[in-house]
């Protein structure tokens, strides 16, 4: 089951890449395949028995056996949601990308590779595995923004390489020290094994290795200060890329310091919580405050996710035990916030590729009106605005509530600072809308046409999970909650609801 | 001495070689039609392959075999070599056929000169003493004088020719001088024996003076002369200013040739040398080649950055590459895993990423080939719009491009695994971590020249096609890359067995 998930897209691309002649063709079996990808991490999503919990659907074969490397991939309550999430995005980056002309085929091929490629790291249990999913999906990745992009594309593809490239070899040096680290014949990449191992005595101090991947998730995530490659390969990324990169690659970060992080280094990831905290801190804000001065749309979503992100890396935090009560709310409203930003800025990316594939600028600026021109777009524009600002009923609310509620009383100065953070970002969206969508008619854009059907379908694939998880949040919190508890265990104590 | 016909059979397949180099030299006098000659030497190849897939059929029964009173071990090892060896060669054969024809009317002895070369490397890792590794080093290298030089009416052929015989003398005399230090120190030359009246060098080492690298100055001073003339065929820091040079200004093929058979074939006796001869010294050794992999690999991936000609670059590429096998080479201490010790570790390692650096070196050479031999061009300029022009040639170049980066899931990634796996479990933690932070170096050139391929608009619209066999090797050298990437569990038992020999 898991195996078809992984491969199915991987697979589907290559058939795209020899069968995809024609822009019809290509779209066609893209579309095909993501429609049956989605249908696929429904039922696996649905599939997934909380009340039995833990690991389900395990594939274990072993690759290499001299180290011990398994071909093992099962899901657990935190992996299933990512990779539904993942299913969602590839339909609506698949639905984005249908007017792309410029050989369809190879696009195409690369969208349903990098798919591929993210759905294996979440559900790769075996680092190594874990690993190589994780630094295939650089390839897609690179040719994706430097062959399709726009503006730098070359320079921010090459530095999105880099970045990435150089935190993954730091979570490989890591990972390979604490594997030799291990006494002769327990030595294994199993992550289910490793979990809850004693992670005393190795090689070199714990905290090295904690920091090792630490730097490959802070990167991916991203954290400040690891986060400037993000703007400008999201600026330069094709619409459907950005869909990807905001959807599901930041959430590897986020999905890796929960799952191995925390998972893995529990005592290592307590005494490092409150300078988490204070870097979670400095990237909302300072990612709100940049995004104030933004004059492109794609660059001020950029600088959201990185405060937004920031969130998730608070609610991390909430861990530390110095301030007594400890409880897996924070933990949840992470995992929760991973989801919904998933949908909620992949939504404000399709919005703005929409206006941007119309008017061909991105310039806030020269914009305004356009709700007169483009209603439909309009109202994505609104949904996915007020749901990143923490509206209640969308799914924004739940996450960053939970994450207050966990985090305040832990970190009560760092929680009121972030909560800030929620002001300004109710500042900037409004603002921003009022800039391109209201105010008087723009004579220039009066030819603009409104979104078509396959626009509509993208933005509708977004929208029904943003209400779906705002409306009745224990679809999500039920099942993040059955991953979480595992985890708080390592912490000393068992999760306390959420 | 007496030879006896069990001699002449352990070494069948380098007779084999050298009488197909005879014989294709010599139908090149009566017959008229140039195809034939390359259809023999390919199809030739057979013979030796025969010859060592009966010798090692014959090895894996009677165990490991002496020739010519120690002077060759016939073993597992030597045979892993002989074996990539010859499929090395045959891939060469197949793809530069086309550009060989250019060396009218000296194509035949191009071949020749070749297969002679092959014969030598293919002694070298059957070294049983050090006399065997002069004779066979030089038997390597005297051809490859030739064949670097072959271009003669190019400046940078000769010049190249010129540089590399001037060097290949120099190495070897400081070879020689070494040891001869080791002989006087040890009073044997024997790598290798199971005779206790006539004991080899390592045994000779073991009562050393402690507070002394090496147990004494004079082996001391033998080993570091040794790995100077060694580091010379490795392309090793601060052994391998040729490198580029030579890449750049000899034929391709005849570089593809340094770069891939002739780097294993020295990786293969350096191993027979220190881990079989010396490894009584190895806490000394081990610690240089760890210095000396992060120097080559660092100097080898900086220096390429700034590359603007392929060859060149892919002469850098060979140094830094070098250097992550030298990881494997410093790895010898150690727990082990299971039931394998460090050094087996480190071994298999090596043997296992010098068949995955055949795979990714050769697809790289013979891409770059197939191109430039219709371009006339080896700037990296001159590969832009190849991914249009030349689909296939651009993918699996691009392939080997990752691969060589360490991108899974190719044999570049698993192979840079196994290393690095090596290099901890010998307490190398450092080491390991200077090599994943080299290949972050590396990608940014590597990538570059993809980034050209894909990205820049073509300077004509001109398709370029391939003959049929150059693509065979192509292909099949490319599958290398996915194939031992994707199940590497094979090779990496065979490379086992053959480690298990040097032990």
């Amino acid at each position: 089951m898991l195996s078809v998930i992984v491969f199915l897209p991987i697979v589907a691309g290559l058939l795209v890449l020899a069968f995809g002649r024609t822009q019809q063709m290509a779209r066609w079996i893209a579309l095909a395949a993501v429609a049956a990808e989605l249908a696929l991490t429904l039922v696996a999503f649905v599939g997934y028995d909380t009340g039995v919990g833990g690991y389900q659907s395990i594939e274990r074969f072993d690759w290499i056996s001299v180290f011990n490397i398994q071909y093992l991939m099962a899901v657990d309550g935190l992996s299933v949601p990512m990779v539904l999430l993942n299913g969602i995005l590839g339909l609506a980056a698949v639905l984005v990308s249908w007017s792309v002309k410029d050989r369809a085929n190879q696009y195409y091929m690369w969208l349903l590779v990098l798919q591929g490629a993210v759905m294996g790291v979440f559900v790769s249990l075996d680092l190594i595995l874990f690993f190589v999913f994780w630094e295939l999906e650089l390839v897609p990745m690179f040719f994706l923004i430097s062959s399709w992009g726009t503006g730098r594309r070359e320079y921010s593809a090459m530095k999105f390489l880099i970045f990435t490239f150089l935190g993954s070899a730091f979570m490989l040096a890591a990972m390979l020290t604490l594997y030799f680290s291990l006494p002769d014949g327990e030595r294994t990449f199993d992550i289910m094994a490793l979990t809850g191992h004693d992670m005393a005595g190795l090689l070199v101090p714990t905290g090295v290795i904690f920091g090792g991947f630490l730097i490959a998730f802070a990167v991916k995530l991203p954290m400040f200060p690891l986060h400037t490659w993000l703007p400008d390969a999201h600026t330069d990324a094709p619409t459907a890329v950005s869909v990807m990169l905001a959807g599901v690659l930041l959430k590897m970060g986020g999905y890796g310091l929960l799952r191995i992080n925390a998972g893995l280094f529990p005592e290592q990831m307590m005494d490092f919580a409150p300078t988490l905290a204070v870097i979670a801190v400095v990237s909302v804000l300072y990612g709100a405050f940049i995004v104030m001065r933004q004059t492109d749309l794609k660059r001020m979503v950029a600088y959201s996710s990185v405060s937004h992100m920031g969130f998730v890396t608070l609610g991390i935090a909430s861990v530390d035990g110095s301030g007594g009560s400890l409880s897996s709310v924070g933990m949840n409203g992470a995992a929760m916030q991973l989801f919904t930003h998933g949908t909620i800025t992949g939504l404000l990316f399709v919005v703005v590729g929409l206006i941007y594939e119309r008017a061909h600028t991105r310039h806030i600026p020269d914009m305004g009106g356009l709700a007169r021109q483009m209603p439909l777009i309009a109202l994505g524009f609104m949904i996915a605005g007020l749901a990143s600002l923490g509206l209640p009923t969308t799914s924004g609310f739940v996450a960053e509530l939970l994450i207050f509620l966990g985090t305040f009383q832990v970190f009560g100065l760092a929680t009121a600072l972030a909560a800030f953070g929620v002001v300004l970002a109710a500042g900037y969206i409004l603002w921003t809308a009022q800039r391109t969508l209201f105010g008087p008619r723009v004579e220039r854009w009066d030819g603009l046409a409104d979104a078509r059907p396959v626009d509509v379908a993208a933005m509708l694939v977004l929208i029904v999970p943003i209400f779906v998880v705002g409306l009745y949040p224990r679809v999500l919190t039920d099942v993040f909650e059955v991953g979480i508890n595992p985890i708080m265990t390592g912490f000393g104590l068992a999760g306390i609801g959420g | 001495m007496n030879i006896g016909a069990r001699d002449l059979f352990l070494i069948s397949p380098e007779l084999a070689l050298v009488a197909l180099a005879i014989v294709v030299v010599a139908i090149d006098l009566v017959v008229r039609r140039k195809g034939i000659v390359i259809a023999v030497a390919v199809v030739g190849l057979l013979a030796p392959t025969i010859a060592a897939v009966s010798v090692w059929n014959d090895i894996r029964t009677t165990g490991v075999e002496m020739a010519f009173n120690g002077a060759l071990v016939v073993d597992e090892f030597a045979l892993y070599f002989k074996f990539l060896t010859l499929v090395v060669l045959a891939l060469l054969f197949m793809s530069s056929s086309d550009y060989a024809s250019r060396f009218q009317p000296f194509q035949a002895e191009f071949f020749g000169l070749l297969l002679f070369s092959s014969a030598g490397l293919m002694l070298l890792p059957a070294a049983g003493d050090l006399i065997t590794v002069y004779i066979s080093l030089e038997l390597a290298s005297l051809p490859v004088i030739a064949l670097v030089a072959y271009n003669k009416a190019q400046l940078e052929s000769t010049e190249a020719g010129l540089k590399y015989l001037v060097l290949s003398v120099v190495s070897s005399a400081v070879l020689l001088y070494g040891f001869a230090f080791l002989y006087g120190a040890t009073g044997t030359l024997r790598l290798v024996s199971f005779d206790p009246g006539n004991p080899a060098i390592g045994h000779m080492l073991i009562n050393g003076d402690p507070s002394i690298p090496f147990g004494g100055v004079p082996v001391m001073v033998g080993i570091v002369l040794a790995v100077a003339g060694f580091g010379f065929k490795l392309s090793i820091v601060p052994f391998q200013m040729w490198t580029p040079d030579v890449y750049e200004g000899a034929p391709t093929p005849v570089a593809a040739y340094l770069a891939v058979a002739s780097k294993a074939a020295a990786f293969a006796v350096v191993l027979r040398v220190f881990y079989s001869g010396l490894d009584s010294a190895a806490t000394d050794w081990s610690l240089m080649f760890a210095v000396l992999a992060a120097i080559t690999m660092t100097v080898g991936n900086v220096v390429a950055i700034a590359q603007s000609n392929v060859k060149r670059l892919l002469g850098y590429s060979a140094i830094a590459q070098a250097g992550y096998m030298l990881v494997g080479v410093a790895a010898y201490v150690g727990s082990g895993v299971g039931a394998r010790s460090g050094a087996e570790l480190g071994i298999e390692s090596v043997l296992f990423y010098l068949a995955g650096y055949a795979a990714m070196n050769l697809t790289a050479f013979f891409a770059v080939m197939a191109i430039s031999n219709r371009t006339s061009d080896d700037t990296i300029e001159g590969l832009a719009g190849m991914g249009r022009r030349a689909p296939m040639l651009a993918a699996v170049l691009a392939l080997a491009l990752l691969s060589l980066t360490g991108i899974p899931p190719t044999v570049g990634f698993i192979g840079k695994l196994f290393l690095f796996n090596a290099a901890i479990n010998a307490d190398l933690v450092w080491l390991a971590v200077i090599g994943v932070l080299n290949s972050v170096v590396s990608a940014y050139y590597y990538v570059g020249i993809v980034r050209v391929m894909y990205l820049r608009e073509p300077d004509s619209p001109a398709r370029i096609s391939v003959p049929p066999h150059a693509l065979a090797a192509l292909a099949v050298a490319a599958a290398g890359i996915l194939v031992l990437g994707l199940w590497p569990g094979g090779l990496l038992e065979v490379a086992r067995q053959a480690a298990l020999d040097l032990l």
